[in-house]
């Protein structure tokens, strides 16, 4: 394990940004998710990491050395991609085992046979190990992949959005498993998602990419609440964040076109704005309310036994409210 | 199930298209047949009209094919001990006499030798152009492609007295050697196109799992494309081996004592009185084996190395 640094990181491809300047320090032992929409720059910051493309500009240091000049073998990296790329024409078993033959481990026999037990146990795909790679399911496959990068013990396990293909009772299984894991061997993992979930569960440290630019990087917890920027604040939260024009409630800062609402700071009654309810979510923990406010939607998180339904009219005040400028900037 | 099922044929369906099968089976294998019963038939029986279809059997023309043999006088017959070989016997019915084997033997070593040797060599050459072209930023790329591709555009034969003039110059005339980087000169477009195909089918990816597994970017070449290449390499060994081991017009041009190879020499099997057509057929049945063999040891990869990738597209 290692403390990664990332150092003003640009790349393009021909004219199209793949990132620009990233800088970025991902202590050893931490959970960095990387959050973004398509083409934000998330996998392209992962190759970067692992060699596999080299930088316009700018640095990547392991343990305080610039990785630069190493090939991938020899920056000990692994790497979960999100096209899984498990070899076809081997075993679930051999590949797990490529990495651990590889001529930079040439691990015993027995050491390879007792790990790829252990991952397998913990992945559920002991009964698949002598299935050849293309006689899987996707989701099968997905944890395969997991695997090979799970036998090993590298500076750093990179994962391009390793659970997006599972259903959602293992993808909670298995998002669980990895912050064990991270927890138990005190790994370092750069982890691409667009998924809240997956940062806000797992994730030491959150990274927002925009257009190639990290735009924040802090806990999840600070990502969530203090946002600089709506972008930033609609990466997280779900039901996302309303946004609505900021003279709504009145007491708007200067210079603030907008303001940014979470569902669960929309409070019931106390105030004397009015909405119409559209539509009521009962969703058994809470209770999802569809709003109609001065010809702006927005959605409310409530109460689960609140009486309220379709038609209704009800007094709503907001709380916390984030302000934003022209350009969807924060302001303080 | 409806009448018009792709997946499963009604009985008529499948008699009609067994029919079909069976009939153009028998027409494009009649031929072949043909040349290997003319092999086993006697000098009189494969030349009778009309064609005789029932005759007895006979090794005379696998015998004339492998022994060289001289006519005897009639004192001769009477002075030699009797025959005790069943193919002594044989000639020795004919007043004539093995003096030696013949030299089908050597031709055949030399088809062998330079068959699978360009075949190799093409093969080998092919595979790394076409994972160069495929993976790498090579300058001119789709010209080059082009270019390989045009040495294809004319008979090969049509540059016959260039390659006979060159030959001869840096003493490549009737060598093996020389044959060989003939017929790896003709057959390498087709091997680099063939092959570039196939492995521009194969994902990158895997080869970039293979470097982040702690691989060289030869080694995932070697353990990561090459076995996925099987199948293409299997096939375009088979095309180009076809190639070489058929050609007539450069092997009759180039070649003569030293390294011709079997098609020139066959037709060449004079026997007295005539060409000696059974052990033409003869000659002919047993050019045709090692091809069979390599086909049919390369089936395999043929039909199953099709791989639906673990890699989502």
């Amino acid at each position: 394990m290692a403390e990664i640094v990332l150092e003003n990181l640009s790349k393009s491809f021909g004219n199209t940004v793949g990132v620009e300047n990233i800088s970025m320090t991902i202590p050893d032992g931490a959970f960095v998710v990387l959050l973004g929409p398509t083409g934000a720059g998330k996998t392209t910051a992962l190759r970067l990491v692992a060699g596999l493309e080299m930088p316009d500009q700018g640095d990547v240091q392991m343990n305080g050395q610039s990785v630069l000049a190493l090939n991938p073998a020899q920056r000990d990296v692994t790497m979960v991609f999100q096209q899984y790329s498990l070899y076809p024409h081997l075993t679930v078993r051999e590949n797990m085992a490529f990495p651990l033959r590889s001529p930079l481990l040439k691990t015993p026999q027995e050491e390879i046979d007792r790990r790829i037990k252990e991952v397998a146990e913990v992945l559920h795909i002991e009964h698949k190990l002598e299935n050849k790679a293309t006689e899987l399911s996707g989701g099968e496959m997905q944890r395969v992949a997991i695997g090979r990068a799970l036998v090993r013990d590298p500076n750093i396990y990179l994962m391009d959005e390793p659970l997006s293909s599972l259903d959602a009772k293992l993808r909670a299984e298995l998002r669980v498993e990895l912050k064990r894991i991270h927890q138990n061997l005190g790994a370092t993992l750069l982890y691409v998602t667009h998924d809240q979930v997956e940062a806000m569960s797992m994730a030491t440290h959150v990274g927002v990419l925009q257009d190639g630019k990290l735009v924040q990087f802090g806990s999840p917890r600070e990502i969530y609440e203090n946002p600089v920027s709506q972008y930033v604040a609609e990466r997280l939260g779900s039901p996302r964040i309303n946004v609505m024009p900021a003279d709504l409630f009145g007491g708007a800062p200067k210079g603030a076109i907008t303001i940014g609402l979470r569902p669960e700071h929309i409070v019931q009654g106390s105030g004397g704005i009015k909405g119409r309810i559209n539509r009521v979510e009962h969703l058994g923990d809470h209770t999802r309310i569809h709003l109609s406010l001065s010809g702006n939607d927005l959605i409310a998180v409530m109460d689960p036994h609140n009486p309220v339904s379709h038609g209704d009219i009800l007094a709503i005040s907001p709380q916390n409210p984030i302000f934003f400028d022209a350009n969807g900037i924060r302001i303080q | 199930m409806n009448n018009f099922s792709v997946t499963t044929a009604s009985r008529p369906q499948k008699v009609i298209a067994s029919i079909l099968v069976a009939l153009y089976a028998l027409i494009t294998l009649m031929p072949l047949i043909w040349i290997i019963m003319t092999g086993f038939k006697s000098s009189s029986d494969a030349i009778a009209y009309p064609p005789k279809v029932i005759f007895t059997p006979s090794l005379e023309g696998y015998v004339n094919l492998f022994t060289s043999q001289t006519r005897l006088t009639s004192e001769q017959i009477a002075t030699t001990p009797p025959p005790e070989a069943w193919y002594d016997k044989l000639v020795h019915s004919h007043q004539m006499v093995i003096v030696g084997p013949s030299r089908f033997g050597q031709r055949f070593l030399n088809s062998v030798i330079i068959g699978f040797g360009s075949t190799f060599l093409s093969v080998f050459l092919g595979t790394l152009a076409a994972y160069a072209f495929s993976r790498f930023k090579v300058p001119i790329k789709e010209d080059l492609m082009f270019f390989i591709l045009s040495t294809r555009m004319m008979p090969p034969i049509a540059a016959a007295i260039p390659i006979f003039l060159m030959f001869r110059e840096l003493g490549l005339s009737d060598t093996k050697l020389g044959m060989i980087l003939l017929y790896t000169g003709v057959n390498l477009s087709l091997a680099v196109w063939l092959l570039k195909g196939f492995i521009d089918e194969i994902p990158f990816e895997y080869e970039e799992a293979a470097l982040i597994d702690g691989y060289t970017r030869f080694q995932a070449f070697y353990k990561v494309v090459l076995p996925q290449a099987a199948t293409g390499i299997a096939s375009t060994a088979i095309f180009c081996l076809i190639f070489a081991w058929n050609e007539y017009a450069f092997a009759v041009l180039l070649t003569s004592g030293n390294a011709q190879t079997a098609p020139p020499f066959i037709p060449t099997i004079i026997g007295f009185g005539g060409l000696d057509w059974p052990a033409v057929a003869a000659g002919t049945t047993i050019f045709l084996i090692p091809i069979m063999i390599f086909t049919i040891l390369l089936r395999k990869h043929l039909l199953s190395g099709i791989t639906f990738g673990a890699v989502r597209k």
